[in-house]
């Protein structure tokens, strides 16, 4: 009883790991581990908040809750496109701090094993690198995984490595 | 599982039903200090709680406290009885406060899931050895030869004669003996054989008693006593006690190690004291209130959606309408009762300032008083915890640094006793606490060097005002001291009340005069949760400003419009000229009413101004529920003038304007 008890905990953690949802943005595919995910909402009305920076959308009330909104377009660098009834906003909740990222669609949860998680390039330094955590394989095709703790944190050390 | 979490909160119970009575004894004995005076309710109580510390420490094993605790219970109950003449109170309270510090740690200790492995035996010597002054104080002192023979072949003499000295500390001081050193030495056997163990000690004790006592030390063979005593009357009175004590102590096996931390007895006298209040009071965790607060703000934004629902726009619905008023008036009481509970008055931690007060006059030999004002005045729980600690650094600093010594004091034609008042009091939204002392005051010239040796300022000492030069002793790390004492001189404690302050959205100001004083203003907003807030429109985005600090909304006349060189404009409203703050430029919202003429002006006031706000219209009045911004939002910039944001009606988002944030 207590082995089969054990197993279940087992398999119930085996469940969120590894599985990731995929999005796509522009010709690039990302993934966001799961286990950070809490809900996607449809885009709904922002409510702007002044003197924040361009990705930052400003706040949307889910439910009674105030969440800000990244739009992640916009995060990495790509033209702004305008928002259609696909584009989604994924809620993310680390350490109980949540954001919303509006991607243009999302398209599924996929499992990647282990051994096809690689890590990502260390030589280039670029802006997007830092929030890649590493890079999954399916078949042929490439995921970039994003890092959920690093969108969250907080980017000023980010304008101020750009700076300097 | 469920034994984890019964112990969990068993401990939690404890500790604050502890710290509870703790401080109510505290007070107790402070104000019983005062008056050098311990009254008969003042020793009851303190009896009382004694009994339910000792009670409650014996049960969650925590031995340590419950023994000393034992000891204090056992002195009062002595002084109950006895009232004995010469105590001196001062020395006395030293002692029990020092128990009730011992026992405050041991709480911290097990507050952080530590053991609590104190030690009070020190405590218990000293308190022991001032017992016996006192005794001896109380009673005429007799002496005693005692010269004891134990039966052939007992073996052992030496040992026994040891235990003999041991039990006979108990009541008597002064001792000596021949061999003196029977626990050591085992030819001590022989001598005392020989020639018996011969003790030379002061007891208060008579001599049928010593005797007695003497007697029951076990093979003794025989007893050989002398004593040169005075009778005096007081030996009969003192009886009462030794009586109960001795029975105690020779029931026992000979080697007995009684140690009972008797606390001094404090004097029993009369002094006016308040019954303590313990009426119909339940202890509810703030984690509950916290939902039920949060649920009260739901309730109110769900009532605001239904009442103002644009379903319902245009309808005529007389019965409805006189439902709704009465579902809005039940739900304002609510609201108001909700909030009131969670107020508490402030007057536990002015009283906690008290302590401060005696230890650091003693400890600097000044005489400093403390006087308390509008301590019935209340602010919400969350706001009390942030701010006992700036309250206890202003008064540390007025102390250390505002009151001189008492001849500096005399000299100057004051009292030599200075003077603190705490005093707190409602003004508007606010809650206002004032620290104010009577002593040298601020040195603007010693304040203004420094800084300027620091390179805060480059301006001359007559180009600063009176309190800017003051404002500079609340940057961290600055501080006149040319070196740091036990209390003051590092340059933070000013530097923790302001952040602590502004934490709670409270602003702090400093006046002050050479050798007349000091005064400290707090300034804190008496709820963070639910305001009075305007809504106004800009553009397609909603603001809110909080009703109090609207003066007044009009309509601008052109011609009342004035632009300075600089480009800033400015409106004249009753003869007076105001800066004017365009929101949708400042915030930079599109599609907003741009004309001047076309819009309407909202008059703020904050605390040192007026500035005219300019907005598209207004859209109504509400009390609103006031939600933090998201913490990734704070932690990015400080936002100006946003201090919030709150739902609308219509589920819609309006940010609430900050109007001092705005202008500085």
């Amino acid at each position: 009883m207590f082995n089969e008890m054990e197993e279940m905990s087992e398999i119930e953690e085996d469940t969120q790991k590894n599985r990731f949802l995929t999005f796509s943005l522009e010709a690039e595919t990302y993934g966001i581990e799961i286990s950070c995910i809490t809900e996607i909402v449809k885009i709904q009305p922002i409510t702007d908040v002044p003197e924040l920076p361009e990705y930052m959308k400003g706040i949307i009330n889910l439910r009674g809750k105030i969440i800000p909104i990244m739009d992640i377009r916009l995060r990495f660098k790509k033209e702004p496109k305008p928002y259609n009834d696909r584009t989604c906003v994924i809620i993310i909740d680390m350490n109980n701090l949540n954001i919303g990222l509006i991607v243009d669609n999302v398209s599924e949860v996929v499992s990647i094993e282990e051994s096809n998680i690689v890590d990502p390039p260390t030589v280039s330094c670029t802006f997007n690198n830092k929030y890649i955590k590493n890079i999954g394989k399916i078949g042929k095709e490439i995921k970039l995984l994003l890092d959920c703790e690093k969108l969250t944190r907080d980017d000023e050390l980010d304008v101020i490595r750009k700076v300097v | 599982m469920s034994d984890l979490y019964a112990d969990e909160t068993m401990v939690d119970l404890y500790v604050f039903e502890t710290s509870q009575l703790l401080e109510q004894f505290e007070k107790t004995i402070l104000s019983s200090e005062k008056t050098s005076y311990y009254t008969e309710d003042a020793i009851n109580e303190i009896f009382r709680i004694m009994h339910t510390i000792k009670g409650s420490s014996a049960m969650m094993e925590l031995s340590n406290i419950a023994s000393l605790s034992h000891s204090v219970e056992d002195a009062f109950y002595f002084l109950r009885e006895n009232k004995p003449e010469n105590l001196d109170c001062s020395e006395l309270t030293d002692y029990v406060l020092d128990s009730v510090d011992f026992i405050k740690t041991e709480m911290e200790k097990i507050k952080s899931g530590n053991p609590a492995d104190g030690n009070a035996d020190d405590l218990t010597e000293k308190i022991k050895s001032f017992l016996n002054t006192l005794k001896n104080g109380n009673a005429k002192l007799n002496s005693y030869k005692a010269v004891l023979f134990f039966e052939d072949g007992c073996e052992m003499e030496n040992i026994r004669a040891y235990s003999v000295i041991h039990n006979l500390k108990e009541i008597a001081s002064d001792l000596s003996y021949i061999p003196n050193d029977v626990a050591e030495n085992d030819d001590s056997i022989i001598a005392i054989r020989k020639n018996g163990f011969c003790i030379n000690f002061k007891s208060d004790y008579t001599y049928e008693k010593v005797r007695e006592f003497l007697s029951h030390t076990i093979f003794l063979k025989e007893l050989l006593l002398d004593s040169d005593e005075e009778t005096t009357e007081k030996i009969v009175v003192s009886e009462v006690v030794p009586e109960t004590v001795i029975e105690k102590v020779t029931e026992n096996a000979p080697v007995q190690i009684v140690v009972e931390e008797k606390v001094k007895t404090p004097v029993v006298k009369e002094t006016v004291k308040n019954s303590s209040t313990q009426q119909n009071i339940i202890s509810v965790s703030v984690a509950k209130m916290d939902i039920l607060m949060d649920l009260v703000g739901e309730m109110v934004i769900a009532e605001s959606m239904v009442l103002q629902n644009p379903d319902l726009a245009g309808l005529e619905l007389n019965n409805f309408t006189k439902a709704a008023r009465q579902l809005k008036k039940i739900t304002d009481e609510m609201q108001d009762m909700v909030m009131s509970i969670r107020m508490v008055p402030l007057l536990a931690t002015f009283y906690k300032m008290q302590r401060l007060v005696r230890d650091m006059s003693q400890k600097l030999n000044k005489e400093v008083q403390l006087k308390i004002l509008g301590e019935g005045t209340e602010v919400d729980k969350n706001i009390i915890e942030h701010i006992s600690d700036p309250i206890m650094h202003l008064v540390r600093n007025a102390i250390d640094h505002g009151i001189e010594s008492p001849e500096d004091r005399v000299a100057k034609g004051k009292k030599s006793e200075g003077t603190i008042t705490l005093e707190a009091k409602n003004a508007g939204n606010d809650v206002l606490i004032i620290v104010k002392d009577d002593g040298m005051g601020l040195d603007k010239k010693k304040i203004y060097d420094k800084a300027f040796k620091n390179g805060l300022t480059t301006k001359t000492i007559e180009e600063l005002s009176d309190i800017t030069i003051f404002s500079f002793i609340f940057l961290p790390g600055f501080s006149t001291n040319d070196s740091v004492t036990e209390f003051s001189g590092r340059g933070v404690g000013m530097d923790v009340v302001t952040k602590n302050i502004e934490q709670i959205g409270g602003a702090v100001s400093i006046a002050s005069s050479m050798n007349k004083g000091t005064v400290i203003t707090l300034k804190i907003p008496l709820t963070l949760a639910i305001i009075d807030g305007m809504n106004i429109k800009v553009g397609e985005s909603r603001y809110t400003i909080p009703t109090i600090s609207i003066k007044e909304s009009f309509k601008p006349v052109e011609k009342d419009i004035i632009t300075d060189p600089d480009g800033n404009e400015m409106i004249m409203v009753r003869g007076r000229c105001h800066p004017v703050l365009r929101l949708y430029e400042y915030y930079n919202v599109e599609n907003a009413v741009t004309n001047l003429t076309d819009g309407i002006f909202i008059e703020v006031e904050q605390d040192d101004g007026i500035i005219c706000v300019f907005a598209d219209e207004l859209l109504g009045q509400q009390q609103v529920v006031v939600k933090v911004l998201p913490e990734y939002i704070k932690k990015h910039k400080k936002l100006h003038g946003i201090s919030g944001c709150t739902l609308l009606g219509d589920g819609s988002i309006s940010l609430i304007l900050n109007v001092s944030g705005m202008i500085n």
